[in-house]
């Protein structure tokens, strides 16, 4: 069945991915170091003013998210051009779209693993004590991580194939992702602040739309910029 | 310019005359400037995912993941070639990786590096190889295993490209070589195991 068997292909390039990843730890521990470091100098910036913190806490835990995510994206890429393997990955008689759904989940699974780490630390640093739900909260960071992820996958494979991928992936990516960084950013600050669910509603369908539009449009594109 | 099935053809020519580049057009890996293609009735845009489930490619560069194991490199190939994982053991063994199956690639050397892209290949058996210069970096057993992997699949009906930069080096193995420059085919002569068969300056028909 095509189907199935394109499934099991999708499942192989999340395996590998994430199994490279594992043994070389390099990649993991940069892209956490820089995110718990983004939140310590917003920290140091904002001073001992507690209120403050709270009231910057969204915002700098989601640029700590979005700088420590395109190192991601640009190593998820990095592991293919490595080993000059990127060609026969495009060489199997698999279509375009089995390539980004395993990147795409397992970068999605790479950006889910830091922020296991630096959300904590932004709780702890930035004195957050009441969030109006952990479950409403950890539906907002995953939204925000679904487009945040599924655009960044898209770009780094456009960028992939030029000497200056590392530049060229945020003057693409970072335009583009102002509605799911403001969108994420608002609906966590209003959680984070104690608001009901209510009050974020607004910010999560912009996310969903966000998601739903842009993820798709990734999923057909992605056969055109990745083609040879 | 036509491969008939069973038939092994060298493809040799100065640098630049475009030997590596007609093999990744066949391989779907560049898209043609000019003209068309087919394989086994495939054409090369239209059908490319057809294309590719015929032919197997074995490129300068070994293509693999250093932080894998030689066995891992091949169950990801096995995966997404949709074929059964049970033939990774003996094809490792068949290229002299047996020893080997469990260590990182990234502690291979450049032979067998080659070694493992070979079992690959093999592992897929395609209709059509293409070996882009298959006999560089390997050893005489190496060069001897590159001989049996092109004689097995012409045996099986298969058909092989290989390019060479010395027409000597495919010796015994080779049915006519194809002398390329300027992108266009300037000469034939016959291999050593077999005559001429044909070759035109037309697009490849169904």
């Amino acid at each position: 069945m095509p189907l199935a068997q394109d499934l099991r292909r999708v499942r192989a390039i999340i395996w590998k991915d994430l199994t490279t990843e594992r043994r070389s730890k390099a990649g993991f521990n940069a892209v956490a170091f820089l995110g718990v470091l983004i939140l310590l100098l917003f920290g140091f910036a904002l001073g001992p003013d507690a209120e403050a913190l709270r009231n910057a806490a969204a915002g700098a835990l989601w640029l700590a998210i979005l700088f420590s995510g395109v190192l991601a994206f640009n190593r998820s890429y990095q592991l293919e051009l490595d080993g000059a393997a990127l060609e026969p990955l495009l060489l199997y008689p698999a279509p375009r779209w089995t390539i980004f759904a395993g990147k795409f989940a397992a970068n999605l699974l790479f950006v889910l693993l830091v922020e296991a780490i630096v959300v904590p630390v932004a709780i702890i640093l930035f004195q957050v004590k009441s969030v109006a739900g952990w479950l409403p909260a950890g539906g907002v960071l995953l939204l925000g991580s679904i487009g945040f992820v599924g655009l960044g996958t898209f770009y780094a494979s456009m960028a992939s194939r030029s000497r200056a991928r590392e530049v060229l992936l945020p003057l693409l990516l970072f335009p583009m992702l102002v509605p799911v960084l403001l969108a994420s950013a608002e609906a966590s600050s209003a959680l984070l602040a104690g608001n009901p669910m209510q009050d974020a509603g607004a910010w999560v369908k912009l996310l969903i739309a966000f998601d739903v539009i842009f993820v798709v449009a990734s999923f057909f594109a992605f056969d055109h910029v990745i083609e040879v | 310019m036509e491969v008939e099935r069973g038939e092994v053809v060298g493809i040799v020519g100065h640098n630049g005359s475009g030997k590596s580049t007609l093999l990744r057009v066949i391989a779907t890996a560049l898209r043609p400037s000019a003209g068309e293609g087919w394989v086994f009735g495939n054409h090369l845009l239209r059908d490319a995912i057809e294309v590719r489930r015929h032919v197997g490619f074995l490129a300068h560069a070994p293509g693999l993941y250093e932080d894998l194991t030689a066995t891992e490199n091949l169950i990801f190939a096995a995966r997404m070639l949709g074929i059964s994982e049970d033939g990774i053991a003996p094809v490792l063994d068949r290229v002299g990786l047996g020893h080997a199956r469990n260590e990182r690639v990234r502690g291979f050397s450049a032979g067998m590096q080659r070694r493992l892209a070979l079992a690959r290949l093999m592992m897929a058996n395609p209709g059509l190889l293409l070996m882009d210069e298959p006999y560089n970096n390997f050893d005489p057993q190496g060069i001897e295993l590159v001989n049996e992997v092109i004689q097995d699949s012409r045996r099986a009906g298969g058909s092989a490209l290989v390019v060479l930069h010395d027409r000597r080096q495919g010796e015994g193995v080779l049915d006519r070589v194809v002398e390329l420059g300027r992108g266009a085919v300037i000469g034939t002569s016959a291999g050593s195991s077999k005559p001429l068969t044909l070759v035109s300056a037309g697009g490849m028909p169904h």
